[in-house]
């Protein structure tokens, strides 16, 4: 019985350690391979020149302008929001209805493919509000997709501010708000960048809600209401419709770099911020 | 004045909430006002339990495409939930410390992987592999399964193993005091224990396998018929309106806004019973 129950465990354990060794390496498989394919075909003309005969030569300029003006739009209409929300959850109300359905429509919203975001997007903003396909269209999108995980980040690090901090703010005569903004938001700042960072390489990383808002035109974008092509949408067109792998294999690999270092920057800050939370 | 921003200031941050909130009304409200009046034309029945998509014909019926997300789904929850599950114990309970330092954040990198990067290498590495080791176009619901097991892998992973680090540290201690050894405690104690967090990990996993759409795209074949095999192509409802989109109009893009009427409450269910579950705990 108990050299049973000792085989058991050894083979559990080796059941268990291949598992998470085998995930591992298909994991890093796949970013390996792209970026061993990719990564050659990045150099100065790659990044500087419009995609030219449908992507099949030229560069990637046009797309890297139309990724960063599409997020930085999402990122500017959501972080208002969505930390305004996290603050009215964490520091104006106790648990009651309201707050029970904020926390159930932010959490359901977190829930909601990206397609059905795209079809809200195209019928509300790209038709209901006229903006047509449309930097402006895509970003607005993006940003009720980020939503949520803005709301939840940013909670959680308000929440994680010790009571103290308040307790002698308040003591010292501080309001309500004085404390808000001179004691708990600053403590809280760091958590806070980290879930919009978060955000950031959602948005960098999304097809399906941005290719039927923001559109897929290739040419360089002159203001927020010129439709755009994102890298990721790029990527998808040029490997689903078979134009160019080789580009492809560029633009995947430049947004695997891009979404790596979007990464790193999140876990410095995690890591700073926990550092200082402890 | 004082007073007054205090009060104003409670307001603005209400507003924010307040509009945040609504936002899911209004997603709710345009898609059904846009999808309802097709599946009224055709017919609820019809439309959900209806065999045929030619949209040039005038006939919409998404059965095959319900059949395609649940088998995909399936599939992708059959092959991740236990590699997860696995995983998240790993991690928890086996990972040396420099191996979880590594480990965890390349997990959160995996997570940020645009979805088409997956697609794309199910369709250069793993359709390939099934055409040629189990025959059949190799464009199938096995390929879409195997893409979506390992995209919902790091929700699965990394929610499992936070609720099997919640524990209270007692319970293994008690455990390994009355003589289980380590892996005794983790089947009979540890995993009942988390039950819910890791159910509740694993519906949130299949809630982003069925409403994944760009990568299987690229490599579920995309037919409207009923599949009979996992060798077989099939298209999705989040498929169905991905590859549509781009030209429908009319009632043809009517009946898109339906199937994702449909999508819409599937998932709705499917995001409430995961926030009971986690409630409950």
């Amino acid at each position: 019985m108990k050299t049973n129950s000792r085989a058991g465990e050894k083979i559990a354990k080796l059941l268990i350690w291949s598992t998470a060794l085998f995930v591992l390496v298909v994991l890093v498989a796949i970013s390996a391979y792209i970026l061993i394919k990719g990564l050659p075909r990045i150099n100065w003309h790659f990044l500087t020149e419009i995609p030219r005969n449908m992507g099949r030569s030229g560069g990637v300029a046009s797309t890297i302008v139309g990724t960063l003006l599409v997020t930085a739009v999402a990122i500017i209409i959501a972080m208002p929001f969505g930390i305004g929300t996290a603050f009215y959850l964490a520091e104006y109300t106790k648990e009651s209805m309201i707050t029970r359905i904020i926390r159930f429509s932010a959490e359901s919203l977190a829930g909601i493919p990206s397609i059905v975001y795209g079809l809200f997007g195209f019928i509300f903003f790209v038709i209901y509000l006229n903006l047509g396909w449309s930097i402006l269209s895509g970003g607005l999108t993006l940003a009720i997709m980020i939503l949520p995980t803005i709301i939840r980040t940013s909670e959680e690090a308000i929440l994680s501010v010790p009571k103290v901090y308040r307790e002698v703010s308040f003591s010292l005569g501080g309001t309500k708000w004085q404390t808000i903004i001179k004691a708990v938001f600053p403590s809280a700042i760091r958590g806070i960048t980290n879930g919009i960072i978060l955000s950031v390489g959602r948005s960098v990383a999304e097809t399906a809600a941005v290719i039927y808002t923001a559109g897929s035109a290739l040419r360089m974008p002159v203001s927020l209401f010129s439709p755009t092509r994102t890298m990721a949408v790029h990527f998808y067109i040029l490997a689903r419709e078979g134009i160019s792998l080789e580009n492809a294999y560029g633009t995947a690999a430049l947004l695997i770099i891009l979404i790596f270092l979007i990464n790193v920057v999140a876990n410095m800050l995690v890591n700073r911020f926990i550092a200082k939370g402890r | 004045m004082k007073k007054f921003k205090e009060k104003l200031s409670g307001r603005i941050f209400f507003i924010f909430a307040l509009s945040s909130i609504s936002v899911l009304a209004l997603i709710t409200v345009f898609i059904i006002v846009k999808g309802a009046p097709i599946i009224a034309k055709v017919g609820f029945f019809n439309f959900v339990f209806g065999m045929k998509w030619s949209p040039s014909q005038g006939e919409f019926g998404i059965f095959p495409m319900i059949i395609g997300s649940v088998s995909v789904t399936l599939g992708a929850a059959a092959l991740g939930v236990p590699i997860g599950i696995c995983c998240s114990i790993f991690l928890a309970e086996f990972a040396p410390a420099k191996m979880r330092e590594f480990f965890r954040p390349a997990i959160q990198l995996l997570a940020g992987i645009p979805s088409v990067v997956y697609g794309f290498w199910g369709l250069l590495f793993i359709v390939p592999f099934i055409r040629n080791f189990f025959g059949g176009p190799g464009l199938s619901i096995l390929a879409g399964a195997i893409i979506l097991a390992i995209m919902t892998l790091p929700t699965i992973i990394s929610i499992s193993e936070v609720s099997l680090l919640a524990l209270p540290r007692q319970y293994k201690e008690g455990a390994l005091a009355l003589g289980l050894n380590h892996w005794q405690t983790i089947w009979s104690v540890l995993l009942p224990a988390a039950k819910s967090g890791i159910v509740a990990a694993v519906i949130l996993g299949i809630g982003r396998a069925v409403g994944e759409t760009m990568a299987v795209i690229m490599v579920l074949g995309n037919a409207v018929a009923v599949p009979l095999s996992i060798l077989d192509p099939v298209r999705t409802l989040t498929t169905n309106i991905g590859i549509e989109m781009g030209y429908a109009s009319g009632e043809h893009q009517q009946a898109l806004f339906a199937t994702g009427i449909v999508l819409f409450v599937i998932i709705m269910l499917l995001n409430s019973f995961a926030q009971y579950i986690t409630r409950k705990r």
